[in-house]
């Protein structure tokens, strides 16, 4: 199991730039940048809170590509690129739902309510569960793989639903950042100045980190896969 | 190998053992093929009149459907207005019910007799098999529907055959069933399939059901239009989605 | 430009199901007309071979034609001139004989004004026309696998592939059975059939073929293999395959 060492190079500059842009995306958010009329210091979590929404979104996204480029190649390679997508994904959209949480006590006054906004995150995140354990029901692996790039592609509609649904529903109490909305959400701020800045660099952070995080999770997948194709060469030697 | 077939064709005759077949023919001879919504016709048709025979299906799910709301009538234990209110929710989520056991039947029979290998075998674009499939899964789950309309009618004493709610049931359960006939086509395959399939269609399926229930309730609260419209436009693309879905998926589902 | 009297050609055919390799690299050309045996252990590749040329798998590499098409590129034309009989019936229990073929007859686009009269032939031809109304769920196993016959045939299919035919049959069954395959061959039908009867698949074929570790490992005319010979001559094939 080698890479070529250009690459591995490549890999390890970017996961040290992403541990530095997090560090500084860090600072802006939590020292830079004012505290927020309303909110005060609470609204310091939302850097965090959107930008590890961006990185679950991208890495959807990216599970349909590579459900799209396995179906048509056949190539292992691209399921192993869905599968690191996916639990990425999951994990970005469990940061996504925790800062909420801990944003909306403070705020809401409650951890949690049933509203359009957090209803279909929770639903996005069922869905890429699912995801998983359709992976380990179906034994053979040609068949897992075809499966699981169609499951990815079809669980993308919980992504969309996350997106359409504050259209359809303009009564939600979820701020929306991004577009015109007619609602009147509660702990809505402008993002102008400071703010804007700070937001902007904790995206483009964590869409690098969520890069990197998917690429490392790769190549621990194929890893694991060249562990276990050893052990059947042995098992068949003995 | 010239890229375009021989335009002769040969239809199927009766003739058996044609034995004097021209060699030139039989290297490349092309039969018509059987056009896509004759094959989708077939396979529904077929899924009918088999089920109207054994009525087994139907059967479990209509038993299914009076318990569930035999269940709910005792635990809510509900007022006037309270049933009103929740009415909706009930419809939908024994609708739900009621649709897995259908659409995790209807493809496991499939699968372990080998029909489906019959099936996958016949000269018909495979969204064709799926497109029959859903229509008779979509059949028996508004036959529930319509029951259980008439049952909640009765049982809960609020009126729900109103032309608006049942265009939002056939649009919810379209919705339903394409995304469950294409999702059991898949947890056939899986260890514990029974398990399988509500958990891995309840999350793609649960904007189409909270969209229903939602329009449900709006239009039985006797809501305005603004209440109720973009629900059912929710519907409307979701039904759109799953049915592309289903039309650009099947084929990769079945073929090994 | 294939020989135009190959109805069926495999090259460099592989298969693999996940890391498990079950066809590596096989040829295999059938003439028009001839009547092929498989002969091969369980796990040599046979069925495999067979949904393959039924375009139900997918090969991993290595091409496949038949009748001059092209799988998997072209599987609904390949499809539509074979007929296929399995260890299962592939019907449905529940409809009765006559309504399972007549579904069957338009999933194959049999034109309508024929359907009826068709189904009536290949009813009469496995003897199950007196049946005919009757539910497949009522019919023993023998019977359901001549109707399983009837509707492979029903299409006129250029084509049979027989997947152990035989499975699960009585004496009486399996010889008439064998009666009705002789028949159905006939008449410039290519038929490749897999089997574990060696007697009874060289019996009824042209050419016997003895599958092994995913290749053909045993390949000639009838004619020249004594059938009494053929156990031997199938456990050497196979065994010293298998001990490499």
């Amino acid at each position: 199991m080698t890479y070529s060492d250009s690459r591995t190079r490549i890999l390890r500059g970017l996961t040290i730039a992403a541990a530095v842009l997090f560090v500084i995306g860090l600072y802006l958010a939590l020292f830079w940048v004012g505290p927020e009329r309303q909110q005060g210091a609470a609204q310091r979590i939302f850097y965090v809170h959107l930008g590890s929404f961006l990185g679950s979104f991208i890495a959807f996204g990216a599970t349909v590509a590579a459900g799209i480029a396995y179906l048509r190649t056949r190539d292992p390679r691209w399921d192993t690129f869905g599968l690191a997508n996916v639990e990425i994904g999951l994990g970005m959209a469990a940061i996504t739902i925790v800062t909420g949480m801990a944003w909306a006590r403070p705020i809401w006054n409650t951890w949690w309510t049933w509203e359009p906004r957090l209803t279909s995150v929770a639903i996005m995140w069922l869905a890429y569960a699912a995801y998983l354990m359709l992976r380990s029901g179906i034994e053979d692996p040609e068949r897992r793989q075809r499966f699981a790039a169609v499951y990815g592609i079809i669980a993308f509609a919980s992504v969309l639903f996350t997106i359409i649904i504050i259209r359809v529903r303009p009564d939600t109490i979820h701020p929306v950042v991004a577009g015109p909305t007619q609602a009147d959400p509660t702990g809505s701020f402008e993002v102008t100045g400071r703010i804007r800045d700070t937001l902007f660099f904790n995206l483009f952070t964590f869409a690098v980190i969520t890069v990197v995080l998917v690429w490392h999770r790769i190549r621990l997948e194929n890893l694991i896969q060249h562990v276990m194709r050893r052990k059947l060469e042995v098992l068949s030697e003995l | 190998m010239s890229a375009n077939p021989e335009p002769t064709t040969h239809p199927v005759s009766a003739a058996e053992g044609a034995a004097a077949r021209p060699a030139a023919q039989t290297a490349r001879k092309r039969r018509p093929l059987t056009p896509f919504w004759r094959a989708v016709g077939a396979v529904a048709w077929k899924d009918l009149r088999a089920e109207i025979r054994s009525r087994e299906l139907i059967n479990s799910m209509v038993l299914f459907t009076f318990m569930t709301v035999m269940v709910f009538s005792l635990a809510l234990e509900l007022d006037k207005e309270a049933r009103q209110t929740t009415v909706a929710g009930v419809l939908w989520v024994t609708i739900v019910f009621a649709g897995l056991i259908g659409l995790s039947r209807s493809l496991a029979a499939e699968k372990d007799r080998g029909s489906l290998d019959a099936l996958l075998l016949a000269p018909v674009d495979r969204s064709a098999l799926f497109f029959g499939k859903m229509l008779s899964n979509l059949l028996f789950v508004l036959v529930i529907a319509l029951v259980l309309l008439a049952l909640l009618t009765v049982l809960f004493n609020v009126t729900l055959l109103k032309p608006l709610l049942i265009v939002v049931v056939v649009l919810g359960t379209i919705g339903f069933t394409t995304a469950g006939t294409l999702l059991s086509s898949m947890s056939v395959h899986a260890r514990a399939r029974e398990a399988m399939l509500p958990i891995i269609l309840m999350p793609v399926v649960l904007p189409v059901l909270i969209s229903a229930v939602r329009a449900s309730t709006a239009i039985l609260e006797g809501l305005p239009r603004d209440d109720w419209f973009p629900w059912i436009q929710l519907l409307v693309v979701a039904d759109v989605i799953f049915l592309a879905a289903g039309y650009g998926l099947f084929d990769y589902v079945v073929e090994e | 430009m294939p020989a135009p009297d190959r109805t069926i050609e495999v090259r460099a055919l592989t298969k693999t199901f996940g890391l498990n390799p079950v066809l590596r690299g096989l040829d295999l050309d059938v003439p028009r007309g001839e009547f092929l045996t498989l002969l091969g252990p369980n796990g040599s590749g046979k069925t495999t071979l067979l949904r393959i040329l039924g375009a139900l798998a997918r090969p991993t590499s290595g091409t496949v034609r038949i009748g001059g098409w092209e799988l998997p590129g072209e599987a609904e034309f390949v499809r539509a001139q074979l007929g296929v009989v399995s260890h299962l019936p592939l019907l449905y229990d529940t409809l009765t004989a006559e309504e399972n073929l007549l579904f069957f007859a338009r999933m194959y686009n049999v034109p309508r004004e024929m359907r009826r009269d068709r189904v009536e032939t290949v009813l009469r031809r496995v003897g199950l026309a007196r049946r005919a109304r009757d539910v497949v769920a009522t019919y023993s196993r023998g019977m359901q696998q001549r109707l399983a016959i009837a509707r492979a045939i029903l299409h006129d299919p250029a084509v049979l592939l027989l997947d152990e035919p035989y499975t699960g049959l009585d004496q009486d069954a399996a010889a008439l059975l064998d009666e009705l395959l002789r028949e159905v061959a006939i008449g410039g039908r290519t038929v490749i059939m897999t089997t574990h009867d060696l007697r009874r698949g060289h019996a009824l074929a042209d050419r016997i073929a003895i599958l092994s570790r995913g290749k053909i490992a045993f390949d000639a005319p009838c004619r020249e293999v004594d059938p009494d010979a053929l156990p031997a001559l199938y456990a050497d094939t196979t065994g010293a395959a298998t001990t490499r």
